[in-house]
């Protein structure tokens, strides 16, 4: 953790820069090659990816199991969309408007988290996760049940005729995420993100080295909402608006579903972990067709595919992947 | 009657807890075992009553195996752990405590007699029948425990260090309480303890623990009176 | 004078409801030191029994008893066959703190498309078996009908006979010493993952109690009682999660809070009302405002 480290990280940050600029360009030749419906569902694999990359920021890092990820993306999409559309702002301005609103709710809603412990923060939170969409049904300026309109606008001219709508938002939702990712991963390498292992290993002693416990804690949560955020205002950009059905309870559970399943302690499986989510209801609907149910069943499969999922993971698979226990020095 | 332990290995963690630890205790005797803090006495008794599992070896009471049995059901088998800490539920009452062991049994009027035997061994509880558990003094709570344990009718009792805190006066009482109700009841007893003047004084054997391991067992008079004992356990 | 009449009236049989399913959620935790989330589907499923029920019988108090002990049964067979599983096998580890947790909510999702599956997604209603009407007292109609009452007289009942049950009786004593101290209570020979079966049955019931007596008047759906065991955690968490009588404290608490502030200020404070108390007995008094000190009794 001493020298080593110091020396070290000038180049491993280079090298992971290379790294994903390499994979964002290769995504922007790959995006040129699919069509349509591909493009539209990377983007919400890209979406999904980032808010599991909260997800485990939060509950996997800090270890504050919080089921209110889909209020906070809530919070960044009303934000965004009320910049966009109310204060007329530039979209970029608009999605750097949901980090940051989101980001500050994270802060002020972290410092009561961090005094509580698993049962209490998961049931605070989850009073937030069912409680915070209806507060926009009673202020006019929410949009109320019709939501907000969020657009951003089609490409810029200078990329040609050819370049689709569709094509625009994977270009926005994939960049927008790899960069936000990269800040992330880049924390979680750095001393800061020792010290969450630190603590997760052994409270106690981190406490006594010196390490503030409850700011760690509360730092985490104002992150990792400013992700969740972005994450939300990046999904309405793609649904074209936000309203209070955009952000369910169901989606807390299928954020966190994913990230237990996908390895809830690194980001190594966070893109998997969106493709998880966007596969299960066409899993989902090919189930359906095939073994001829109801409609009913296609409403409810989804929910219990991630519900089983969730369970099943829990406990057969507690640390995802696995190999970030192995690594315990 | 007897227990009989055999190459018992237990491991606490990472650490390796008791290792092959042998011994026997006969019928109706009691055996004291001494040794320092941290030398696995208290991780024994807890696996001989089915709060914790061994790594490895074997343990019989009657000649059948008592490990990897639930505590629940040695519990019900006649085999009675007297807990360190004073094991009493401080939110209950004296009496709800010592209704705790008669709850599962059919026979509610041997459970009755068996009540007010251990009133008549400890009176000072027919006295606080009603109060809280937690209002008790130490050594009250020691008798509390004992006494839920004895109403059992068990016929092996784990006593683990039931002169822990308590002051010398009763500590005396307290061993001598145990002397005579064992010889009373035919019991067969492990009694683990850190004053190892006071438990060898009523044992009919010792065995001295180290470290998780077996270093001397012999009579208790003649761990008394040996002068490696003396020193290192008995303070002289 | 009639608003607040009124007010009063509403809030204890508002609270009431809360306080049963805080008093479900307090029976598991004390037994099992879990969050039960899936509580809010196993309310909701015996509701829609109770529901098929009256579809067939036309008996909204037939619906009531089989709403109850299908709420006990269901939540039996949980502990037994999903819970204690898990616990057994998921022992070390940092998952082991949310694994518990996370197994409850992915059960509440599985009975909540069991549901959706069967009975379909729409809104359902079951009507209240009496009037729903307010009392008329001297010449004006007060918010407060006969179902309030109703309600009121149910759940005094249900805690007389939950606290006599856990104070008079040995299955009472056996559950208390479980919940207390587990290891005293096998070393006793009591066994303690039959008795936490028990917490499980009796929570699953007054469940059931609480999602037949909540629902008339609202709809039917899956997610229907997700908003009420919220609501019931917080008054779990304003009575602290310790003590049955904490637990009806709270929600009573929770219930005139709640009442009071949509009365008297706005109708939209309902949710921030609620969230606020939360936050504040968390943040001030998180063993609860009503958490034993030497604790003492059920």
């Amino acid at each position: 953790m001493k020298k080593a480290g110091k020396v070290h990280k000038p180049t491993t940050t280079r090298k992971r820069l290379l790294l994903f600029v390499l994979f964002g360009w290769l995504l922007l030749i790959l995006g040129d090659r699919v069509g349509e419906l591909e493009l539209y569902q990377g983007s919400f694999v890209a979406t999904y990816a980032l808010a599991i990359t909260s997800v485990v920021l939060l509950t996997g890092y800090s270890g504050q199991l919080s089921l209110g990820q889909s209020a906070l993306m809530a919070v960044g999409a009303y934000a965004g969309a009320l910049s966009i559309f109310n204060a007329g702002w530039h979209p970029v301005i608009g999605l750097i408007m949901s980090a940051l609103i989101a980001g500050v709710f994270g802060l002020i809603l972290g410092l009561v988290a961090a005094r509580l412990s698993g049962p209490y923060l998961a049931g605070t939170t989850l009073a937030l996760a069912i409680s915070l969409p209806t507060l926009a049904n009673q202020f006019p300026i929410l949009g109320a049940e019709e939501g907000i309109a969020f657009d951003v606008g089609p490409a810029p001219a200078r990329f040609g005729e050819d370049f689709s709508q569709y094509k625009w938002f994977f270009w926005i939702s994939a960049l927008a995420s790899l960069i936000m990712v990269f800040f992330i991963v880049n924390l979680l390498s750095s001393r800061y993100g020792r010290t969450f292992k630190a603590v997760r290993d052994n409270p106690v002693a981190a406490q006594l080295s010196g390490i503030n416990v409850e700011q760690l804690k509360v730092s985490a949560f104002a992150i990792s909402s400013g992700v969740a955020g972005l994450s939300g205002g990046l999904l309405v950009m793609l649904i074209s608006g936000v309203s209070p059905s955009a952000f369910p309870l169901s989606l807390s559970f299928s954020l966190l579903g994913a990230a237990v399943v996908t390895g809830l302690y690194n980001l190594k499986g966070v893109i998997l972990g969106g493709l998880v989510l966007v596969a299960i209801p066409e899993i989902a609907d090919s189930l359906v067709s095939r073994i001829g149910g109801s409609d009913n069943l296609t409403t409810v499969l989804p929910g219990f595919l991630v519900s089983a999922l969730l369970i099943l993971a829990v406990v057969f698979t507690p640390n995802g992947p696995g190999h970030l226990l192995k690594k315990h020095h | 009657m007897s227990l009989i332990v055999e190459g018992l290995t237990i491991d606490h963690g990472a650490i390796r807890a008791i290792s092959n630890v042998s011994f026997k205790v006969g019928q109706g005797q009691l055996t004291a075992i001494i040794g320092a803090n941290g030398a696995g006495k208290t991780t024994l008794l807890r696996t001989l009553s089915g709060l914790k599992e061994a790594a490895s070896g074997s343990a019989t009471w009657n000649g059948s195996s008592i490990l990897g049995v639930r505590a629940e059901d040695l519990a019900r088998s006649g085999i009675m752990h007297v807990s360190d800490g004073k094991s009493v539920i401080a939110e209950l009452s004296v009496k709800d405590n010592l209704a705790l062991t008669g709850l599962w049994r059919k026979d509610k009027k041997d459970v009755a007699e068996a009540t007010k035997e251990v009133v008549e061994l400890f009176p000072i509880l027919g006295q606080r029948m009603n109060q809280s558990a937690g209002s008790l003094s130490g050594g009250e709570r020691q008798m509390l425990a004992i006494g839920r344990a004895l109403i059992a009718r068990p016929r092996l009792l784990l006593l683990d260090e039931p002169s822990l805190g308590l002051a010398p006066l009763i500590v005396e009482q307290i061993f001598q309480t145990i002397k005579s109700f064992v010889k009373r009841m035919d019991l067969t007893v492990v009694l683990v303890e850190q004053n190892a003047m006071g438990a060898l004084k009523i044992a009919d054997q010792g065995i001295v623990l180290n470290l998780g391991s077996v270093v001397l067992t012999d009579s208790a008079e003649n761990l008394l009176n040996d002068p490696a004992v003396r020193s290192a356990y008995l303070g002289f | 004078m009639t608003q607040f009449i009124t007010a009063v009236l509403t809030s204890l049989s508002s609270g009431a409801i809360y306080a049963l399913m805080a008093i479900a959620i307090v029976l598991v935790w004390r037994s099992t030191r879990v969050i039960n989330f899936a509580q809010a589907g196993q309310a909701v499923l015996t509701t829609y029994i109770g529901y098929t029920v009256i579809q067939r019988t036309g008996s909204f108090w037939l619906a009531l008893v089989v709403a109850v002990i299908s709420g006990a049964v269901i939540g039996a067979v949980i502990d037994r066959f999903f819970m204690r599983p898990i616990f057994k096998r998921v022992k070390s580890g940092p998952i082991v703190m949310i694994a518990p947790v996370v197994a409850t909510l992915g059960l509440l999702g599985i009975i909540q498309a069991i549901i959706g599956f069967v009975w379909g997604i729409t809104n359902q209603s079951i009507e209240a078996p009496v009037s729903t009407g307010g009392y008329k007292i001297m010449g004006t109609v007060i918010a407060f009908s006969s179902y309030n009452l109703l309600v009121l007289v149910f759940v005094a009942v249900a805690m007389l006979l939950l606290t006599l049950l856990f104070q008079r009786t040995n299955v009472g004593l056996a559950l208390r010493a479980s919940a207390y101290s587990p290891e005293i209570a096998k070393l006793s020979g009591i066994k303690v993952d039959s008795v936490r079966t028990l917490g499980w049955a009796l929570a699953g019931a007054f469940g059931g109690l609480a999602g037949m007596l909540y629902i008339p008047g609202y709809f039917l759906y899956p997610n229907a009682m997700d908003l009420l065991l919220v609501l019931g955690f917080i008054a779990a968490v304003i009575g602290g999660l310790e003590s049955l009588f904490g637990a009806f404290a709270g929600g009573m608490v929770l219930g005139f809070a709640i009442i009071f502030s949509t009365t008297y200020i706005s109708p939209k404070l309902f949710f921030p009302t609620a969230f606020i108390v939360l936050i504040i007995v968390l943040l001030v008094k998180p063993a609860g405002l009503f958490a034993p000190k030497k604790s003492r009794g059920a």
